[in-house]
């Protein structure tokens, strides 16, 4: 077992780890952080995506003790409590999304994809969002709110 | 975010979602979030091979690792190693092999279970895996259908003696009718098997609840209802004693239509141990675990005069059911079995298939379950019958179709169409998608010999939904009925539950029945909570699938509604004093005709029918109602599909340009529900024509069972599509809908492969595999130039 130290979504845990321990698995089962859900076992889906150190990382690629000392925002971090972070309300107003297991880590990755890119063309969009699988929307609607969520936090800075 | 809606105007409008706050804050109840105190966690052997004898298994060592509970073969289980139930023996001779949940002696597939550890975490119970001790005789695995029912084939169930499950014939005397046709074209087409990939991994977890002798089950499924009874059945629990919850699920597409071996273990072993278990899928497990679904050869002949005027169709199947039945896994080619006429005129329709083991996984329901392989089928022929003929390929099914004047309509393989309009959503779709200048740029490529060819692909189809009238069900030797139950209760604080026998997975049912209650009960559409998808809290209902949950659930949202309100009305006139004909029922206020002031919402009557102090004689207290619905009929959705497709002559890379598509889904409750279905379904069309395919090798090992190999289209893989609707609504149903949750992927495959061999036709090429990835066209491309 190893000593780590992280804060998620605000909050700085101590904890015990197995070093195999991988991240998403640390979030789930040691923090309770359920918000952020494994989708395969080979790093293709991007469901796991969380912010570390504010850039985006699929937490089922990282071991839970490369993360010691980190700062680590999920899906549940991104906004407080009932308020919607303008990626989050963009994905509902476009419908972005349907059965909602891909959501916490296309939210993350838009948000990532938007802090480096804040005006991206709908290539751009789709290229970055490449790591990200849905089986539901087709992109279709996930690209328009990525669309809307850059005009939407263009407006918040104006 | 609050949606505040005027209320009675609820229905038809692009009302935002009500699943989204949740969804979007990681608050979601997904089945792998459970943790009940005291669980343990089951991990299970599974065989890694296709066929194999068991020679030797002893689950003893995993006994002494750290900590776990308990460890099980088909031995130590004994008598709870139930079977997995098949609720479909479509022939009274049907070939159905014992299916038990752990592997007795022989395992039929890669994937098989052959034993169980549970341990206090999951990743301990992983680990003790290691620590039991297999033996395995291999034994030669079968993997190709013609080879499976050839004669002296190697077995997949030694003490069935065939590997052939049925025979399904339909109609006669096409061979008859084909003497008087001109032209008859036949081609071979194969519908590739495909992995449904739902996104949520499958998770179980059952628990006794202490309570009383119940056993809770909460699992990632589309059908609770169904499930309680299968479990019931197969496991010995008494139904009552059992409640299943379906939490938030991640996506069925079929996957999920279904009871489940590791279902059943959980089941049992929960039972057996007194305490949680639970189990949680991996990527891998699941992609050879889940049922798989598509996997037909489809030998097509169609027959027409010279002027194009169909004569008849004659269809030959073989179905792969994989190495076991599943619930449906015999039926779904005969759902395709009346939709291979499509929307066409024909005298004559044959129809046969054979449904063939093989040591794969067991197939089932995926997105359309056996109308996109039949509707492949007639759309890919119709575009070799214009090619053959010389004909626009649009105009050879303008010659054949339907015309609207002509609803209803009974077809050549039995049903009748009630309403639809072809004409209509194909001029509009011609128009968004500027047909003719495609046509024109097409032209002008070819005269010049552009390497990059382009191809327009065209899909006119229709489908059945709202799954289904039961007397049909019955008369297919299908053992369940189709209707749908709704109970609507007004609460005394005015809110409302619409109970509802329907089970969503990402649907948007809680937003759209909350609609359809709203408009009649003008209560607003976050005053509704929707209640689904537990067997404890909404008792009655045949789950959600066939794009049956709005046209058959939905009517039984309105007549339960309706109902309340006669009922609402009663005691409302009783508390204004005055006859019930005397009252208007306006935006959930009842008033008084010529006097709106002496009113009465409903939540005030239902707060009367609560306390029961001034009821009127003979009036029961409490405001409820309930409707249970079983339709009429099928419904038919259709619409035209256009796809422009690139094909680079010289690497076979093919670019989907564009895509229009207009379907016909009839009325509509919530249009971008609507549109977003379509998107999604159209997409996991494309994929079946472009991306994916699960592929075993001769020995029956997987190729890419994995997300790394399967290829899943990402953002990149796909366009923006351009959409619109026409509306024809449906008669066999009160509120006019159709369904919409299979239509993109049932006409979206064929538009595709269409274009692809619209684009090279000039080289030789007639037909593509699926799917058309760069080397499978350049290699077609290659065989039609040495060809020549």
């Amino acid at each position: 077992m190893q000593h780590i130290k992280v804060t998620v979504d605000g909050t700085t845990y101590h904890k015990e780890v197995e070093p195999r321990t991988l991240l998403v698995h640390f979030l789930r089962e040691d923090l309770g952080r359920v918000g952020t859900v494994v989708g395969c076992d080979t790093s293709n889906c991007g469901a796991c995506t969380v912010l570390v150190d504010a850039v985006s990382v699929k937490s089922c690629s990282m071991l839970a003790v490369q993360a010691d000392g980190s700062e680590i925002t999920t899906i549940q971090g991104v906004s407080d409590g009932n308020d919607w972070h303008p990626v989050q309300s963009a994905f509902k107003e476009c419908h972005g999304l349907q059965c909602g297991y891909c959501t916490p880590g296309m939210v993350m990755s838009s948000i990532d994809l938007l802090n480096e890119n804040p005006n991206p063309t709908e290539a751009e969009i789709r290229e970055g969002l490449e790591g990200n699988l849905c089986r539901c929307t087709g992109y279709h609607n996930i690209v328009k709110s990525v669309q809307r969520a850059a005009e939407l936090m263009e407006g918040a800075k104006s | 975010m609050t949606d505040v809606v005027d209320t009675g105007t609820a229905l038809g409008r692009p009302i935002k979602r009500k699943e989204d706050a949740r969804l979007l804050h990681g608050q979601t109840n997904w089945t792998d979030n459970i943790q009940l105190p005291g669980t343990v966690h089951m991990a299970i052997l599974r065989s890694p091979f296709a066929h194999a004898k068991i020679t030797h298994l002893d689950v003893s060592g995993a006994l002494a690792m750290p900590n776990v509970v308990a460890a099980f073969g088909a031995a130590e289980l004994g008598d709870l190693n139930s079977s997995v139930p098949c609720v479909w023996p479509v022939t009274d001779d049907m070939v159905a092999p014992d299916f038990p949940a752990l592997a007795k002696d022989t395992v039929h597939h890669v994937g098989d279970c052959v034993a169980v550890v549970l341990a206090t975490d999951a990743v301990s119970a992983v680990d003790a895996l290691e620590a039991m001790s297999v033996d395995y005789e291999p034994l030669q695995a079968v993997v190709n259908m013609e080879s499976a029912i050839s004669p002296g084939s190697t077995l997949v169930h030694e003490d069935k003696g065939t590997n052939t499950c049925y025979v399904y014939n339909l109609g006669g005397g096409y061979d008859e009718k084909v003497k008087e046709a001109d032209v008859v074209v036949k081609r071979r087409f194969i519908n590739q098997r495909l992995i449904p990939a739902f996104m949520e991994p499958r998770s179980v977890v059952a628990a006794p609840m202490g309570m009383s002798d119940e056993i809770t089950m909460w699992t990632s499924t589309q059908i609770p209802h169904i499930l309680r009874l299968l479990i019931a059945l197969v496991t010995g629990i008494p139904e009552n004693n059992l409640r299943v919850i379906a939490p938030d699920v991640g996506g069925g597409f079929g996957g999920k239509l279904q009871i489940y071996r590791e279902e059943i273990l959980v089941a049992q072993l929960a039972r057996k141990l007194g305490r949680p278990v639970k189990w949680t899928e991996t990527r891998s497990e699941d992609m050879v675990a889940t049922h798989h679904g598509r996997d037909q050869i489809q030998d097509i002949e169609i027959a027409a005069k010279s002027d194009g005027t169909l004569v008849g169709l004659k269809v030959d199947l073989k179905a792969n059911m994989g190495a076991y039945l599943q619930i449906i896994t015999p039926g779904v080619p005969l759902l395709g079995m009346f939709m291979y006429p499509g929307i066409y005129k024909m005298d004559a329709y044959d129809f046969q298939c054979t449904g063939v083991f093989t040591n794969t996984t067991p197939t089932d329901a995926y997105r359309g379950a056996g109308r996109p392989e039949s509707t492949y089928a007639i759309e890919r022929i119709m575009d070799e019958l214009a090619a053959e003929l010389g004909m626009e390929p649009m105009e050879l099914r303008r010659k054949n179709w339907i015309k609207h004047e002509e609803f209803p309509y009974t077809t050549i393989a039995g049903l009748t169409y009630d309403t639809g309009n072809y004409e209509l959503a194909t001029a509009r779709a011609l128009e968004l998608f500027d047909y003719e200048g495609l046509r024109t740029e097409q032209k002008s490529r070819r005269d010049s010999g552009d390497r990059v060819q382009l191809g327009i692909g065209i899909s006119t189809f229709t489908e059945m939904c709202g799954l289904a009238p039961s007397r049909t069900l019955g008369a297919l030797k299908y053992v369940a009925g189709g209707w749908e139950h709704c109970t609507v209760r007004v609460l005394p604080t005015g809110k409302v539950e619409v109970i509802t026998g329907t089970s969503p997975h990402g649907q948007g049912h809680e937003t759209a029945w909350s609609q359809i209650a709203s408009s009649i009960l003008g209560i607003p559409v976050e005053d509704i909570e929707v209640v689904h998808s537990d067997t404890g809290r909404a008792p009655y209902g045949m789950d959600t699938y066939g794009s049956r949950s709005l046209a058959v659930g939905g009517q039984a949202i309105k007549a339960a509604s309706e109902r309340l309100v006669d009922k609402a009305r009663v005691i409302a006139a009783h508390q204004l004093e005055c006859s019930p004909e005397d009252l208007d029922y306006v935006n959930g206020v009842f008033q008084v005709k010529g006097d709106p002031e002496k009113a009465q919402p409903l939540g005030a009557v239902a707060f009367e029918a609560f306390t029961a102090h001034n009821l009127p004689d003979g009036v029961e207290p409490t405001l409820s109602a309930e409707a249970t619905i079983d339709p009429q009929d099928f419904s038919y959705p259709h619409g035209t599909h256009l796809a422009a497709m690139e094909v680079d002559t010289e690497t076979g890379k093919v670019t989907l340009r564009k895509y229009v598509c207009v379907d016909d889904v009839g009325v509509q409750v919530n249009p971008m529900i609507v549109e977003g279905q379509v998107h999604g379904g159209v997409a996991q069309g494309i994929a079946q024509a472009l991306y994916e395919g699960a592929s075993y090798d001769e020995d029956g090992q997987p190729q890419n069972a994995n997300l790394s190999t399967y290829l899943i289209p990402s953002a990149p893989d796909l366009p923006s599509f351009i959409t619109d609707t026409t509306c024809t609504p449906s008669t066999t149903n009160p509120l006019g809908t159709k369904g919409v949750g299979e239509a993109g992927a049932i006409a979206s495959t064929p538009a595709i492969m269409n274009g692809i061999v619209d684009a090279i036709r000039h080289l030789g090429v007639n037909d593509v595999l699926m799917p058309a990835t760069p080397m499978t066209v350049w290699k077609t491309i290659q065989a039609a130039k040495g060809g020549k």
